[in-house]
Order: C-alpha cells, then structure tokens, then sequence
C-alpha cells in the first residue's frame, strides 16, 4: 500500500473514532421495547421516560454539547424479535442500548451487546441477568436478588403469615422471583401452601383463584406482568378472596390499579421506583409526564426517564463521549440527585450493574399508592 | 365442594360467552358457508367503539347503544357487503383466507389508533356476591351467564317460534327451494350476519370487563369458540350452544385438576376426539354431499 494511501486510510479511521467525540455530533442511541403485544404498558412507559428525558436535556444543550437522538423499535414482547431487533439496533453503532424491559428479552439480547461493546441499560428484573458476569449491562431498578428478601420480611414480620400461596408467570422474570422468594419462605419459615403458574398474557384466573382459596393460605404472593396482574385481582375479588394480596411493582403499579379499579384496593407491596414516592424530584418528575402525555407513568415511565440521564452523568463525568469506556465508567458510579436532578434519587451502581437505592412499601388505599414505608440506600 | 362449584360456575360463565361466539359462526356458515376466522377480533372490536363513545363524552348505556349499532353497521352490514360478497363466488377457501387477513386489519387498525396497552371497561353486571346455600357467588358471574343464556334461548326462540326464523331456517337449509316457495333468501342471510354482528357485541360487553379491552383479546375467544362449534356441531346452534358451555367448563376444570401450562391443549385435544370418533359433532348433524 502507498503511504499516500495508508495515511489517508488512517485518518479515515481515526476520523470515524472519534466522530462520537465532537462536541455537536448528535448523540446516537438505540431503545428495543415491548411496544406491542403482552409488555405494551411495560414498553410505551419506558419509550415515554425515554422522550421526555431527552426532550428535557436537549432543550438545555444536550450531553456535552451534542443532543441526544433515539431510534426506538418494537420487540413485540418477543424475544426472538427483541434480539433481531437489537442485532439491527447494533449494526446502527449506537452509544448506548436502551431496554428491553423484559427479563427474557434482555437474556436473549445482552450478549449481542457485550459482544459489540456496546453499554446496555435495560428494564428487567430477573436476578439472573446481572449475575453472568456481563460487564456491559445495567439495571434501572433493583434484581429480584435485591427485592424479594424484603418482600419476604415483610410477610413475615408485618403480616405474620404463616403459609403463602405463590402465583407466578412462566417466564424468566415470573420464574427468577418464584425461585428467590420460595427460597427466603423457606429461610423464614413460612409454608408454600400452592404454587401457581400462570402463562404471559392469560386472560381467566378463574381456576388459578379457586386453587388459591381450595389451599386457604394467610396471605397471597402475586409475581405476574401488570395486565394480569389487574386481571387476577378482578378475579380475586369476584371469587372473595380475603386474605393479604402482597406483590412486587408489578402487582401495585399505577396501571395495575387503573385496570383492576376496586379490585386493586388493598394490595400492597415493594416498589423501587413509584410517582407517589415522598420525594420532591419525583413529584416533579410526574407533573412533567402527566403534562406531556396526559396520564400517570408506573415505574416503566421512570425507569426510560433515569436510563437518559444515566447516560447524561456518566458521559459529563468521562468528559467525552466514548461507548468503549462507557461501561467502565459507569460501575462504581454513584449519582447524587444534589447534583445530576433528573436522577431523581441518589443511585450507586455496583461491578455487576446492580442498582442500589432507596425503595418503598406500598399499599393502594381507594384507587392510590399510599407509602406505608421507606426503605434507605444500603451504601 | 365449593372449589368445584366455583369452577363450574366460572366455567359455565365464560362457556356461554364462547357459545355467544359460537353460534355466530354457526349461523353465518348454515346461511352463507362463511367461516370467519375474524370471530375473535369481531368480539374485541365492539368494547373499543364503546370506549371511543365514552371518551367522546357519550355516558356508559349510550355508548353501548352506540357500539352495538356501529356493530351491526360494520361487523354486519359491511362485512357482508364489502367482504363476503366479492369473495364467496370464488369459494369457501379464498373466503376463510380473508377473513383471516380482516382479523390482522382489525387488530393492527386498533393498536394504531386506540392503543397496544390493555384499557379498563365497565361492567354491565354490578359487582359482589350473592348467597347460595352459604356460599358466596359472585353475582358477576350469575349475570354474564343469566344474560348469556337469555340471549341463546331468545335467538333459539327467534329461530324456532317466528315467520322470519322459519324463513331463515328455510334459506340455510335449501335457499332455491326457499326462493321458489317466496322467502326472501337474501334478506335472510343479511339477517343472520346482523344477528352475528349482535351476538359478539353482546359476548364483547359480557367478556371485556373480566379480559380487559386489549387488540389481542379476541384470538383467545375467536380460536375457543371456533374448537366450540367443531365440537358441538357446526351446523346446528344447539351445538354450538352445547360445544361452548363443554369448552369453558372443561377448560376451567383442565386449568385446575390438570395445569395451567396444558390447559389450551385439552379442549384441543377434545376436538381431535370428537373428529375422530364424532365428526358432526356432539349434536351436528351428518352431511351427506354427492360428487
């Protein structure tokens, strides 16, 4: 090869690099979500956070002086889309990936990621995913590994009960927290009294209720996606169920009680993220949501929202806008409200890209999340 | 004991929706040979024109009102104008095929311009419970199948007990004879698509307070009651009657003595058996065709 040419050749090369860094450059990002099918709540929330977030920082002059510009695509709810999806998203070199918000999506699409060195920042909850060893993704809310022990302790310690009925959805998130909190019953003592599978996107609980109220348990644990979450409790309801119905985010989150309406009364359980959260930030946060899209997010719409402006701390920290380092820089980070707002609450982020907040025990009273307590920021 | 009633009861609820939906398809395919694969779809479209009312700001008894005539309108009127008759001269199969690329249409169009997410959807029965014999039962589910089953034996009257049902039995069973004799055979048929287009807006504003109102809600219901008239009888109501009653039943029942996992195979494999051993059905009754 002709020098003429290979210098040529290298500063192609080096201009491509580092096209990422110029100040001005839009910043590319990618967002894969469930924006139809059984994860649609899941996945517009998400999309919307994301939008409104970015709206927000480009107005103020974007990350560094670059703004921020996203291409969001549809997993359909579907893993094997998701992962076509992000595989095209890849292909695109975006900065970051965003979502999916399913467990099982998010297994099948973060080693496409790792691969391409490319950071993830994604919505699902499953314990497993953060404990492969995958140094390129990141949670917006806490692992099943996190919230389970707490839910356990509160069934224990508050309700007293001694036998739980546990219904869970067969899929990878359903099945992660099954696994985790039949293990913490055990460890506290408390008798599984029926374990009941349910399948994503089933519409009749009728016979999973009966099953329920035939094993006359003291309280029910419910781990289903939000739509049958709100169908469960309707059936519950209808079929008199009585006893303390304690759930994850999934089971007390603002589109749940929107579908259930009555039949979401009384349920209780543990959010990381909720809009009725005591905190000023997040109070402001949902002003700004419900102006923008005229209702109120579940914790989708905050997870989207922090997953922007994660990206916005960790690349003002690194001071350039570089994807290769990205991951790197973010493990370890910890993000103060005090100085990063759009966080909304002080964050640390572990090797593993485990999140690590304060969390809130809920109970919907006439149609809304109540705080019954506040759980601190472990470190 | 009470476990077992509630999963009767439930069962048979759901099951008179199914046979809502499942006598629609049998009367459209006695009059006109339509199978409509956009069964289910047809009985999730009715619970969004009823909320598009609400939210135009129409009160819940006027937007039902509303639903049921657009219903009539479109799942009837139009389904039959726009889509049947261009396609059934070339035959039952072109026809199954588009009724199958309508279901994706109505699908699409409602994810497009309602939503992809689940929406809330009024009862039309007031919720709590009712004693009997001591037991508490919901009287939800008293109502759907009270309404359920008055809405089957009226049409079954209709059909049996006035000129005009005499009169479409007549067109379904020999509509040249029925022509010679003066019935007004194509009247008839439109008749029967408008009675389709009413049963699954009644199923719809009977089943979308307990499913949701969701696009996709109808692939569960259409599918349910299509394996309903297979298994009752395609070509008699009374089969289809029988066919959605067994299948919501069974299915509740499957759910909870057998799994949650397998219980979409067991009517399915009911439907094997009854082609198997019984291919007119429970109640069907067998066809003889020369060629």
């Amino acid at each position: 090869m002709k020098p003429g040419i290979l210098a040529s050749a290298l500063l192609a090369t080096v201009l491509t690099g580092t096209a990422f860094a110029q100040s001005g450059t839009p910043i590319k990002l990618a967002d894969v979500a469930e924006l139809s099918g059984g994860g649609a709540t899941v996945g517009t929330n998400w999309k919307n956070g994301i939008d409104l977030a970015i709206e927000e920082i480009n107005a103020k002059g974007g990350v560094l002086g670059s703004k921020l510009v996203v291409t969001h695509a549809d997993s359909q709810s579907n893993p094997g889309v998701a992962r076509a999806q992000v595989q095209k998203a890849l292909d695109n070199e975006p900065y970051v990936l965003l979502g999916p918000g399913y467990s099982g999506s998010v297994k099948v699409t973060a080693p496409l990621a790792a691969e391409a060195g490319i950071a993830q920042i994604m919505g699902g909850e499953a314990a497993e995913l953060t404990q492969g060893g995958n140094k390129f993704l990141f949670r917006t809310s806490f692992g099943q590994q996190s919230s389970m022990p707490k839910v356990a302790k509160y069934i224990h310690d508050e309700v007293k009960a001694k036998t739980v009925a546990i219904v869970w959805v067969n899929n990878d998130f359903g099945k992660g927290g099954r696994d985790v909190i039949t293990k913490e019953f055990g460890r506290l003592g408390i008798k599984v009294a029926a374990d009941i599978s349910t399948e994503a996107g089933q519409a009749d609980f009728a016979a999973d209720v009966s099953k329920i109220k035939a094993a006359a348990p003291d309280a029910v644990f419910i781990y289903v996606n939000e739509e049958e979450s709100a169908r469960m409790l309707k059936e519950l309801k209808r079929q008199s169920v009585t006893v303390p119905l304690i759930g994850e985010t999934t089971l007390v989150g603002q589109k749940v009680v929107e579908l259930a309406g009555d039949a979401a009364n009384g349920a209780r359980g543990h959010v990381g993220l909720t809009t009725d959260a005591p905190v000023e930030l997040v109070k402001a946060f949902r002003e700004k949501f419900v102006k923008k899209y005229n209702y109120v997010p579940d914790h989708n719409g905050i997870k989207g929202y922090l997953a922007i402006y994660m990206i916005k701390a960790t690349t003002e920290k690194m001071g350039k806008v570089d994807p290769k380092a990205f991951a790197d820089n973010l493990h370890g980070l910890t993000i103060k409200a005090a100085n990063e707002p759009g966080i909304l609450m002080d964050a640390t982020f572990d090797q593993n890209g485990d999140i690590d907040r304060q969390g809130f025990l809920v109970e919907i009273v006439e149609g809304k999340q109540v705080i019954k307590q506040v759980l601190p920021k472990l470190n | 004991m009470s476990n077992l009633l509630d999963l009767l009861l439930a069962g048979l609820a759901t099951g008179a929706i199914y046979a809502i939906v499942a006598v629609g398809f049998t009367l459209l395919w006695q009059t006109s040979q339509t199978i409509n694969f956009a069964q289910g779809e047809f009985v999730m479209l009715p619970a969004f024109l009823v909320l598009a009312a609400m939210h135009a700001g129409a009160p819940f008894w006027f937007a039902i009102l509303i639903g049921i005539l657009l219903s009539l309108l479109l799942l009837g009127l139009g389904f039959k104008t726009l889509l049947v008759n261009p396609m059934l001269r070339h035959g039952v199969l072109p026809l199954a095929i588009a009724t199958m690329a309508l279901a994706i249409g109505i699908k699409e169009a409602v994810k497009q311009f309602f939503s992809a997410e689940a929406s809330p959807f009024p009862s039309i029965v007031p919720a709590g419970d009712i004693s009997f014999f001591g037991h508490p039962v919901s009287l939800q589910s008293i109502g759907v199948l009270a309404l359920a089953i008055l809405a089957v034996v009226g049409l079954t009257a209709f059909l049996n007990r006035t000129s005009v049902g005499h009169q479409m039995q007549a067109a379904a069973q020999n509509p040249t004879v029925a022509r010679i004799i003066g019935v007004p055979v194509e009247r008839m048929i439109l008749l029967t698509f408008l009675i389709n287009a009413f049963l699954v807006a009644l199923a719809s504003l009977l089943i979308t307070p307990i499913y949701l109102a969701k696009f996709s809600s109808g692939e569960v219901l259409g599918q349910a009651a299509f394996i309903a008239a297979i298994v009752g009888g395609f070509n008699q109501v009374r089969g289809a009657i029988a066919g959605g009653l067994l299948i919501g039943v069974v299915d509740n029942l499957a759910a909870a003595y057998v799994s949650t996992q397998y219980r979409a195979a067991v009517p399915l494999i009911l439907l094997i058996v009854i082609i198997l051993f019984r291919p007119q059905g429970i109640l069907g009754r067998a066809e003889e065709r020369t060629i």
